[in-house]
């Protein structure tokens, strides 16, 4: 018969303290089910044979935050008018503190996020993600590949040097050869028939307001629609073809990051 | 104050209607006339709000007499009458499965109609602001180049200038200009070649020795339109650094990608000074100089074929000038 010892001191001040650490949590979770929510986004189950490509889709996000976050900080200091813009932006870059790196971090980060999209669109590809029934995040996907490009095309004008401003006529100038409708693009992105300084603020609105507040929607769908569907086995997976997989009992620490283990037994569940 | 009869909840009342058209009174009023008729505005809404107020806080000023419900036995011939509770007819038959009601869906439709139409009001002139001004009041723009006797007959210059002086240098643009002399009857001709490369915009460049290589020098007109600079050269043809389109010295396409010949700009002798007027487009030229065949159509987007079957992907173009 086991005898109930009283608790000791230390035992009741760690006790104590971690009621007081989890009560906000407690408190947020109570009234918004978002602690929930987050764990339910964090703790859900994943194939046992996920694979390190699969975190390409969470690099391309990072990316993507990192260019928002920079993107923002950046419209601080930089003046979308053709008088200004130019100066403004070698103002950023010589002269306010770490304005070189947040400008570099915004322009290199632009390629490694395109760069990674279409790593990540390979992976699924190779990895048959898209099929059935993920057609419809493929297709989301798409859309943000082309808002992706289209962030990039419009953020290259920006600096309004020589580079930037005959990029700009060429790509769009490429819009306008595009069969019937090619010529009327070209000259709503051209804010008129020749490029003038409304094209400047035009393609600023656009690379700032319109086309990351799509991305960021988009986003959003991206990942319910994974947590819905849940993540694709590799090609190559045994347990997505039938085999028997025996889970090992986890050893290591539950918290925060790692759910309590299903059940001791350490069978499937 | 004499008790009034005992009642239960504010009865419907008129005053709110009197006060909402006072206060549209009141607002149309300081847009049309500030003074009367806003103030007449705003004296009706007090005045209908007094009497609202007044209504509406009855109850609370006077006094309300208590009400007891009246309690008696049921008769042996009526408890003998009434069915019993589980019995009987129901009053309202109970809904069928996927039954809607008349006022619900009268909700639901006026719920999304009118969100529709509020969302069709906001959207139609901001999607208007943010497409239609890219495509309306496209103006021409006349541009003084200086005298003409600041182009001798013959020679070829590049001049850069300003469409509009004040959008400022962004609306700065380069033509090749070489005076033809007088032909027929003494008309003047001149050939002036948008550098506005076929293929996609790039700067076509003038392929020959410029300014010192020449022992020439640049010449600046000050003009209405802001500085003129022209600058002599010797070109044989065109060429545009970008994808490598190449140009006779009539703006015909001889090498590259460009799908037509240079654009031209129209001029006219004004007072004599030579004035650019709006560009066209140009499918090919025949002959040079003054006796030059050209073949003209309507201003078209670099890459737009003009002539040739590949002209029916263009059928329309927005507005130009």
């Amino acid at each position: 018969m086991a005898v109930r010892r009283p608790p000791s001191k230390s035992q009741v001040r760690r006790e104590q303290m971690l009621a007081a650490a989890t009560y906000p949590l407690d408190w947020l979770e109570e009234r918004s089910g978002l602690v929930g929510g987050v764990r339910y986004f964090l703790f859900r189950k994943v194939p046992a044979d996920t694979n390190w490509m699969q975190t390409l889709g969470s690099a391309t996000l990072t990316a993507f935050i990192v260019q928002a976050l920079t993107g923002v900080i950046l419209a601080m200091y930089y003046k979308p008018s053709p008088h200004d813009a130019y100066s403004s932006i070698q103002n950023i870059t010589d002269h306010v503190t770490l304005g070189w790196l947040v400008r570099g971090m915004h322009k290199w980060g632009a390629s490694v996020f395109i760069i990674l999209l279409f790593l990540h669109m390979g992976r699924v590809f190779l990895f048959g993600a898209y099929k059935y029934p993920r057609e419809l995040n493929w297709i989301v996907g798409v859309l943000l590949l082309v808002l992706g490009m289209t962030a990039g095309f419009t953020g290259y004008l920006l600096p309004w040097d020589q580079t930037a401003y005959w990029a700009s006529v060429v790509g769009i100038n490429l819009n306008g050869t595009a069969p019937f409708l090619g010529p009327w693009l070209a000259q709503f992105l051209r804010s008129g028939q020749e490029i003038n300084g409304n094209t400047l603020s035009l393609f600023y609105s656009l690379h700032m307001l319109i086309i990351p507040g799509g991305i960021i929607s988009l986003i959003t769908l991206h990942l319910y629609l994974v947590i819905r569907l849940g993540v694709t086995s590799p090609p190559w997976s045994r347990e997505a073809a039938g085999a028997e997989v025996v889970e090992e009992p986890s050893t290591l620490r539950t918290g925060l990051t790692r759910p309590a283990p299903h059940g001791a037994s350490g069978g499937r569940d | 104050m004499t008790p009034g009869p005992p009642e239960h909840g504010p009865s419907p009342t008129l005053w709110p209607l009197g006060f909402a058209v006072g206060i549209a009174v009141a607002l149309v009023g300081l847009i049309v006339d500030p003074t009367v008729i806003a103030s007449i505005g705003a004296a009706i809404a007090i005045v209908f709000g007094f009497l609202w107020a007044r209504d509406a806080t009855t109850e609370m000023r006077r006094h309300v007499p208590m009400v007891t419900a009246e309690v008696r036995e049921a008769t042996p011939a009526e408890v003998a009458a009434a069915p019993a509770a589980d019995e009987g007819e129901a009053a309202m038959p109970p809904p069928q499965p996927g039954e809607r009601f008349a006022r619900s869906r009268f909700l639901e439709g006026a719920t999304l109609g009118l969100g529709g139409v509020i969302g069709g009001i906001l959207t139609v002139p901001v999607a208007g602001f943010a497409i239609l001004p890219a495509f309306l009041g496209q103006k021409g723009h006349k541009v003084d180049m200086g005298p003409v006797s600041a182009y001798p007959v013959g020679k070829w210059f590049i001049a850069t200038f300003m469409v509009d002086p004040k959008e400022g240098e962004v609306s700065r643009r380069t033509a090749f200009v070489r005076n033809n002399g007088a032909v027929g009857n003494n008309v003047p001709s001149f050939t002036i070649i948008s550098n506005r490369c076929a293929h996609l915009g790039c700067p076509v460049q003038a392929n020959g020795p410029t300014g010192a290589i020449l022992g020439e020098k640049n010449v600046t007109e000050h003009t209405k339109n802001g500085s003129v600079l022209l600058r002599p050269v010797v070109p044989a043809g065109f060429g545009c650094p970008c994808h490598g389109g190449q140009y006779d010295t009539e703006g015909n396409r001889t090498a590259g990608p460009p799908v037509r010949a240079l654009d031209r700009y129209g001029f006219e002798v004004d007072n004599g000074r030579l004035v650019l007027l709006s560009t066209f487009s140009v499918s090919h030229v025949v002959g040079t100089g003054g006796q030059a065949k050209i073949y003209k159509y309507k201003s078209a987007g670099p890459g737009e074929h003009v002539d040739g079957p590949e002209q029916w992907f263009y059928p329309l173009n927005p507005p130009h000038h």
